[in-house]
């Protein structure tokens, strides 16, 4: 890599670190004040354990082959080579060694890791014990995150030593993983006793959205891995994609309500990032505004739907992630430009890559959402953790209860 | 005339507010604060992460309405009826007398500023 090159993914990996602070305001500022510190410090927690699984064991399962020796089982999973990144390249920065098994790989990859268990947090806000949340993220990087990248970005059986599936920037990866696991977490934990109605902090939400959105030019316009025309591309195609998703999510609150509301403009602009996450390497700018108008309106709709079922994914994850990822993907299909992509798709009139996309987005949804629900319903049977705090801690508020910490002291009180 | 004060949890504010509409009450306030009853103060940790406190941090909801004498009874079954959940926790209410009352647009005094 050269040093052009370098410098670009060291500032798209802060980027990306970036967006998990991000996503901590985002979901803070939507919970009830009593549990602001809880939901923040979900993903703050995230960062600094999944850091050190990545260190330690994670970037070795998921790119380990990348750096030195076989798979452990050829398409299905890395190796155990590089423990404690034993083995990285630190080439002279100017020398023209490939991306892949570089110590700016290790970083850049390590911040996807990061944002993706702390994505998940927010189905479970409100009544979810920390402590077994830090156990779930090893366990869940472990299990699910680790495979999954291997199978689309390290080699493996879904990505373009694979099927070919189009995940430029993680829709697969990030966004359905954290999506169905949101599923099966809601689903164990069980309903919050008092749901809010209302975010007790709006202008943390549109800080929160603001911070991911500019993260996000890290996450997609890294994802080229280099600093070429890819990588322009994709940040001109999420720039559209993101504010179009935006304008339609806040089109339908008026036609519905008279208002534009600003959870509905973050919520929107979330919904087209992570639409046009895995399509990013593969639409243009036509591409970009279809898959953000759709994004809007899917994901609107995804979120009134699952409102109205039993399951309560507190901040929509599966609704914005699961929902917008798996749109992401199939309309990667749909709107891949050949001389983008180097595929050609349904809009070129060929069917394939729809099929090819939708087939492993949903078999990483259904891997997820088994893994991660069996993870869970063992850690909720583990004597001493278990998935739910006690009512009182929950009336209590997960502040004072788990961090012995209030969001706001007012009074002068030492 | 009297004032009757509510204290109970935050997530209740909305259905004592719809409770105290369907009473008849005309108006209310309230504002989130922080305290202790029978459960007594909570623990908080202090200094970096290093030391703990016992503070008085339950957060709650004290709601205020002024209503006509023979609207109490009324008045203080829709808010229980909105907040009692049996466990410790659900909060108190306490009514007292209110000299007057003016309503500073007209004037008017007594029972019919409320």
């Amino acid at each position: 890599m050269d040093s052009g090159h370098t410098a670009w993914m060291l500032m798209a990996s802060a980027l990306v670190f970036f967006m998990t602070p991000g996503l901590a305001f985002f979901y803070g500022g939507l919970v009830r004040a009593k549990n602001l510190v809880n939901t923040m410090m979900l993903s703050i927690m995230t960062i600094c354990v999944v850091t050190i699984v990545w260190t330690l064991w994670g970037y070795s399962l998921a790119y380990g082959p990348n750096v030195t020796g076989a798979p452990l089982i050829e398409g299905v999973i890395g190796n155990f080579e590089v423990l404690g990144l034993n083995g990285i390249r630190w080439d002279p920065l100017d020398s023209g060694g490939s991306f892949g098994g570089s110590g700016v790989d290790v970083l850049f990859q390590m911040m996807f890791a990061i944002i993706t268990p702390a994505l998940i947090t927010g189905a479970f806000v409100e009544r979810f014990k920390f402590s077994t949340y830090l156990i779930f993220t090893v366990i869940w990087i472990t299990l699910v995150y680790c495979p999954v990248a291997y199978w689309v970005w390290g080699g493996g059986w879904i990505g373009a030593d694979g099927a070919g599936a189009l995940d430029f920037a993680g829709g697969i990866v990030i966004h359905i993983t954290a999506g169905a696991a949101a599923v099966a977490a809601a689903l164990l934990v069980g309903k919050r006793s008092n749901p809010g109605l209302q975010p007790n902090n709006v202008p943390y939400v549109i800080l929160g959205a603001a911070i991911l959105w500019f993260g996000w030019f890290g996450f997609n316009g890294g994802s080229a891995l280099l600093a070429d025309g890819y990588a322009v591309n994709a940040m001109l195609v999420t720039q559209i994609s993101a504010a179009t998703a935006a304008t339609t999510w806040g089109l339908i609150g008026l036609f519905k309500t008279g208002k534009i509301s600003g959870i509905g403009i973050a919520t929107g602009a979330i919904a087209g990032l992570a639409s046009i996450t895995p399509a990013a390497g593969s639409v243009n700018a036509l591409g970009a505004l279809a898959i953000g108008l759709g994004a809007g309106i899917i994901c609107y709709f995804a979120v009134e739907l699952i409102k109205k079922t039993n399951l309560d994914d507190a901040l929509d994850v599966f609704a914005v992630h699961g929902v917008g990822g798996l749109w992401g993907c199939i309309a990667a299909g749909i709107f891949a430009v050949e001389s983008i992509a180097g595929v050609k798709g349904l809009i070129d009139g060929s069917f394939d890559q729809v099929w090819i996309q939708t087939y492993t987005a949903l078999a990483v949804l259904v891997y997820t959402f088994v893994v991660s629900f069996i993870i869970l319903f063992i850690l909720d049977k583990v004597p001493g953790l278990g998935l739910r705090v006690s009512a009182s801690d929950e009336d209590l508020g997960l502040d004072l209860a788990a961090h012995g910490e209030q969001a706001t002291v007012r009074d002068g009180a030492d | 005339m009297i004032k009757i004060e509510a204290i109970f949890r935050p997530e209740r504010v909305n259905a004592v507010s719809k409770a105290l509409e369907e009473s008849g009450v005309s108006g209310f306030h309230y504002q989130n604060v922080t305290g202790q009853g029978q459960q007594q103060g909570v623990e908080v940790v202090t200094s970096r992460g290093g030391q703990t406190t016992t503070r008085a941090a339950v957060a709650k909801t004290l709601l205020v309405t002024v209503v006509d004498d023979d609207k109490k009874d009324a008045v203080v079954e829709a808010i229980v009826s909105a907040t009692r959940s049996g466990e410790i926790g659900d909060g108190k209410i306490f009514v007292s007398p209110v000299q007057d009352v003016i309503r500073v647009r007209t004037g008017e005094t007594g029972d019919s500023a409320i």
